[in-house]
């Protein structure tokens, strides 16, 4: 339970940080929070030759209004993003997420931009980015790009980010008047990881429904009915089409079982939040 | 920009509970590590070493952190606080302290500096918490023992009195 060796950098600009990373390419690994990076590096599930801390970076740990949307740069801590007092009138699937992120005790150290790095299929803010239609911006040496957050989670903590690329900031959509939004998921005690997680978004017409904890990435669905027999008929076929899997804490029925009952409560929970 | 090359150690300098210290670091050492061995500090307990049980949870620029989920190098010119640095004199317990003392909030006493720790940051920011509060706030620390009730009760009495504290003084 101790870290193999690297090196460690201490980047004081994007432009040094993105010169190591093309330099080492896989085998440097960013750190923010260290949240989720420190366990992988202890268990040395991962095993990195350089380790860049872009922390003491400035300018990185800015919240920012950008248009319509919030632009979360990458040294922004989750406790940070949860006091902002805007958030919940900016944001309020976000707000109401994010106090399901670990505990109060790694949200005062974990990013938001490292959890979504991270990318584990059960994680709240992957799963809010992606049920918002959020964007990853990623930049290297070779410049800057805007990837759709449907694109940039490709699998199992696996993502569209390329060797040399770092996370930069994500941008999440603002609250859109005449919506509501709803977040909910079931763990064996707060903090832990969800065995099922959703994200709602009703409109006027349809709702929209994240899930996270089930398949190997969250997945999002559009254009569902906003409630009674044709809701628990899309909520049948979503829970028989995302591939659950059996594990230690609970069985794929358990889990599909889950996403009915939980999809229901969290769609209905946004109807009446519609503003 | 600093590179710190793994084969070597390097200094590492910080404020721990109110005084300077410092020593010599890989890169690869946690900071509990780094507590315990350089320091001799070794009030600050070590668990799961994965961010889990909040056992090693310290005060890091003035919010609760877990140590093992440090590196000693990023704690670099930072200020903290261990458990060590709650009592405000020798012989003498903080409020919480003698709080836990008197509910008995420890058997083992394993999880007790992590959870103190996390308190201590916590009843400063939320000086009239509700037990449901305090519950889900302790979701952070595992403690194996007590079955939490006891700390619950020791938070919400020290909550108490650190507010009657704060009125007559």
């Amino acid at each position: 339970m101790k870290p193999a060796q690297f090196d460690y950098v201490r980047a004081e600009s994007l432009a040094e940080a993105h010169d190591v990373l093309a330099a080492e390419g896989a085998d440097a690994t960013v750190l923010a929070g260290g949240q989720s990076l420190l366990p992988l590096l202890s268990t040395r599930l991962a095993r990195p030759k350089v380790v860049i801390d872009i922390m003491r970076i400035p300018g990185l740990d800015v919240i920012a209004p950008a248009g319509d949307a919030i632009r979360i740069g990458a040294a922004v801590r989750q406790a940070k993003l949860a006091a902002w007092p805007e958030l919940p009138g900016a944001q309020p699937l976000l707000a109401r997420a994010l106090p399901f992120v670990g505990h109060a005790q790694t949200r005062s150290r974990g990013t938001v931009c490292g959890s979504v790095a991270h990318a584990d299929p059960s994680a709240e803010i992957p799963l809010v980015l992606l049920a918002l239609a959020g964007e990853i911006i990623l930049s290297s040496g070779r410049g800057q790009r805007r990837v759709p957050a449907d694109a940039f989670f490709t699998g199992l903590m696996s993502t569209a980010r390329a060797d040399d690329e770092l996370i930069e900031a994500v941008v999440m959509p603002r609250r859109r008047p005449g919506h509501g939004y709803a977040f909910r998921e079931f763990a064996r005690r707060h903090g832990d990881f969800a065995i099922v997680a959703c994200a709602a978004i009703a409109g006027e017409q349809a709702a929209r429904l994240a899930v996270g904890g089930v398949a190997d990435r969250p997945v999002v669905f559009d254009g569902l009915p906003l409630d009674g027999t044709a809701l628990d008929n899309a909520l049948d076929r979503i829970a028989d089409d995302l591939e659950a899997r059996d594990d230690l804490h609970a069985t794929a029925d358990y889990r599909r079982d889950l996403v009915r009952r939980l999809g229901r409560a969290t769609i209905a929970e946004a109807r009446q939040c519609r503003a | 920009m600093p590179r710190l090359s793994a084969e070597e150690r390097h200094r590492v300098a910080f404020v721990l509970n109110g005084r300077p210290v410092e020593g010599q670091a890989e890169p690869r050492m946690l900071l509990t590590d780094f507590l315990r061995h350089v320091l001799g500090m070794t009030g600050t307990h070590v668990g799961c070493e994965h961010g889990v049980c909040g056992a090693c949870t310290i005060e890091v620029d003035g919010v609760p952190a877990r140590a093992c989920l440090m590196l000693a190098v990023q704690a670099d010119g930072a200020t903290l606080r261990t458990v060590e640095g709650l009592a405000p004199e020798p012989g003498r317990l903080s409020l919480l302290q003698q709080a836990f003392r008197r509910h008995h909030a420890l058997q083992c006493g394993f999880c007790t500096p992590g959870i103190l720790m996390s308190l201590d940051n916590y009843l400063r920011d939320n000086p009239d918490p509700s037990e449901a509060d305090i519950r889900t706030f302790l979701t952070g620390h595992l403690c194996r023992c007590t079955g939490y009730v006891p700390i619950v009760a020791a938070a919400l009495d020290a909550a108490e009195r650190l507010r009657e504290a704060k009125h007559s003084a």
